[in-house]
């Protein structure tokens, strides 16, 4: 199998030698028009000043990267990397028993279905989901009334607005993001291990932890990349559901640009990529090491 | 007298069926005992429960009823991992993101062994199987024959009471497997533990086993040495699927003891050979087992030729022949003559049967060869013929 697998990669690699780079540019022009460019323009206009009338003017400074790391701004930084993680924890949890439920089900039309029951939600427009996830949340919404007539509660909760909002629209919002991944290096588990293990004197716990979680972790990281990333830079979810207690550095961003203050929402968005680029380069470094 | 290593008690094993309503017998009704430091094959054809048992003394399938005992001490309610007994599976299941040494010392670390001491052992039992020079490698990055060696390695290391071996060398091409064949059997001999191999090649079991169960339908249809198997089967399907045999139907015609006689159909002799049970009845029709290297070939006029050069003239030798009880004789004509080296095999049609001999070619090529067409005597010896019920 990998053998041929390899042999595979082998030619894909000499057909690409040959004439590929023709068929890849396109696709390079594209990224160089509407993605490297604006970057690089950002990336100067955050180290430029806003001059009378909002316009952006000379002379560099850094004055704006000292703004996002003063005490104003820097909470919120935090904030959105706690939440990010918190939530990315959540889904991970909820997640991965969730996808080797599914992949372990006998029959192929119930693992499809269920696949198909993860990625509904992605059928209805994600800021309507969210504004239905405020209705849910509300001090009268559905989730305070049946806690009230279950009587698990005497008094309805304050959810809505909170940090606790904004991970619970995070998590329903990014769940499959981690779901996929996951389920795609359990489907290929190969459970004859599990018992190969146990036979050697693994109980179900030492199975788990020597032989399942490790041959599972590309997944787990693939998921966890594809969660975090965008958690990080969510700006809807906190608008809704945080209300004016939860900011996350996409609300900051917004408002920059909404008073367009140009120098300093750049500063932020380059610094919301710096954190991008450390969780990859922390994948790098750690997520590839298994994979020989 | 061997201690009983492992007692299986009327194991049965039923699967959930196609329909709800119906249950499907995998192994059925199978009592065993296999020995201490017994070297025990499981032979049958592909699907017959073989693989069930073995999961079954491992822990990995409860049986529905009956009951397993390892050294005298009941394993129903012992799950696999504490069950002293390992595994080398079908397919190796070795531990992709382990390298070959991690592989073998995963069953030490399970019991607790301490890292150094799990490595040091770890390392013996490569050298055992002769791999230590790849230790480092990844499964992946082995051959076949390698790849099996580690399993091998990997539960040998944890010195288990019983060795389960899932066809181990069914993967293996011809020449690989005749290596392992014989180092499988000389590493079971110096360690004593007890091996329960499973296969489906009968020469496999033949040349390695102590012992043997054939199953076949989730039932064991015999168990014994290898040559009690082959010389003396019990029924047809044994007789047939372990070695080459031909069938010839009859009718019983009277028996004595062990031995009995068959009148077949359009052969005036009555055919003397043992019987395979005792309870076969005077008319009942039976059929009669007959291996091609067990019967012998002379011409009808001129001289027969022994080995050593010496020579007689064959009348003389049919009625030297004749005077011995146990001695079938009957007169056949040579259908097809097929030379194939160190023997040549002919088919003979005796009485409308054809029967397949296979006659050792010694000496000149000349001596001992029959032309198409010929007339010939047929003997054989009523030990090495059975009477198998129909
Ligand atoms: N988990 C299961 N559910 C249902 N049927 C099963 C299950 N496991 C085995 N069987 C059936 O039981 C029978 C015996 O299977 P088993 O794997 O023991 O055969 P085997 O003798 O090992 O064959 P092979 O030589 O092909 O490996 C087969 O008909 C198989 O389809
Ligand atoms: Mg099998």
């Amino acid at each position: 199998m990998a053998a041929q697998a390899n042999v595979g990669g082998v030619k894909a690699v000499e057909a690409g030698t040959r004439g590929g780079w023709r068929m890849a540019l396109p696709g390079s022009l594209w990224l160089v028009a509407f993605f490297l460019l604006p970057l690089v323009i950002m990336a100067i206009v955050s180290f430029m000043s806003l001059g009378a009338r909002k316009t952006i003017v000379m002379p560099f400074t850094d004055a704006n990267y000292q703004r996002v790391l003063s005490a104003l701004y820097l909470p919120t930084i935090w904030d959105s990397v706690w939440i990010s993680l918190v939530t990315t924890i959540i889904c991970l949890l909820v997640g991965y028993p969730l996808a080797f439920f599914i992949s372990t089900r006998k029959s192929q039309f119930a693992r499809q279905l269920a696949l198909f029951l993860v990625i509904l939600p992605f059928w209805t427009n994600f800021v309507v989901r969210t504004y239905a996830m405020q209705t849910v949340l509300a001090r009268e919404g559905v989730l305070n009334q049946i806690l009230l007539s279950l009587g698990v509660i005497q008094n309805p909760l304050e959810l809505l607005y909170t940090p606790g909002a904004v991970i619970i629209g995070l998590v329903y919002g990014y769940l499959p993001f981690m779901v996929l991944p996951i389920y795609a290096t359990a489907e290929r588990f190969d459970f004859k291990l599990v018992a190969a293990a146990n036979d050697l004197g693994a109980n179900d716990w030492q199975a788990i932890w020597r032989i399942i979680i490790p041959l599972t972790l590309p997944g787990v990281i693939a998921g966890f990349i594809l969660v975090f990333i965008p958690c990080l830079g969510a700006f809807v979810t906190p608008e809704l559901l945080g209300g004016t207690s939860t900011l996350m550095i996409g609300n900051l961003i917004n408002s920059q640009f909404e008073e367009s203050n140009y120098p300093r929402g750049s500063a932020l968005s380059i610094t919301l990529m710096a954190l991008v680029m450390i969780a990859l380069l922390l994948y790098v470094r750690f997520g590839t090491r298994e994979q020989t | 007298m061997p201690e009983v290593a492992v007692d299986l008690r009327h194991i049965i094993k039923e699967f959930p069926g196609q329909r709800r309503d119906v249950t499907f017998r995998a192994v059925d009704d199978v009592s065993l005992e296999i020995l201490e430091g017994e070297f025990f094959a499981l032979l049958g054809p592909s699907g017959c429960g073989k693989t069930t048992m073995l999961r079954m003394i491992a822990g990995f399938e409860l049986p529905t009823s009956g009951e397993i005992l390892l050294r005298g001490k009941a394993m129903q309610d012992v799950p696999p991992f504490h069950r002293p007994v390992n595994t080398v599976f079908q397919d190796y299941a070795l531990f992709p993101h382990m390298t070959v040494l991690q592989n073998v010392m995963f069953g030490l670390e399970m019991e607790g062994v301490k890292k150094a001491e799990a490595s040091r052992r770890a390392d013996e039992a490569l050298d055992m199987v002769r791999l230590p020079q790849m230790a480092d490698r990844k499964p992946r990055q082995l051959s076949g024959g390698q790849q099996q060696r580690v399993a091998l390695a990997r539960a040998l290391v944890k010195r288990p009471q019983v060795l389960l071996l899932d066809e181990p060398l069914g993967a293996l091409d011809l020449k690989l497997r005749k290596e392992m064949q014989i180092e499988l059997a000389e590493m079971q001999d110096e360690l004593g533990i007890t091996f329960i191999f499973v296969t489906h090649d009968q020469e496999e079991a033949l040349t390695m086993a102590d012992r043997i169960a054939v199953m076949n339908g989730g039932k064991v249809l015999q168990v014994g040495t290898p040559e009690e198997i082959y010389d003396t089967p019990n029924s047809r399907f044994v007789a047939d699927f372990i070695g080459e045999t031909v069938f010839l139907p009859g009718l019983m015609a009277g028996k004595d003891g062990e031995f009995g006689w068959v009148q077949l159909d359009g052969v005036e002799t009555k055919i003397k050979a043992s019987l395979a049970a005792t309870d076969i009845a005077e008319n009942q029709s039976v059929t009669v087992a007959v291996r091609p290297e067990k019967i012998n070939l002379f011409p009808i006029k001129g001289k027969v030729r022994y080995p050593d050069g010496s020579s007689d003239e064959a009348s003389e030798y049919k009625t030297a022949l004749l005077r011995d009880p146990d001695i079938n004789l009957v007169e056949g004509i040579i259908k097809s003559a097929n030379y194939i080296g160190t023997d040549t095999r002919y088919t003979v049609s005796v009485g409308g049967h054809d029967i397949v001999v296979r006659i050792q070619n010694y000496g000149l090529r000349s001596d001992t060869h029959f032309e198409p067409g010929q007339h010939v005597n047929v003997f054989w010896d009523a030990e090495t013929v059975r009477i198998l019920v129909q």
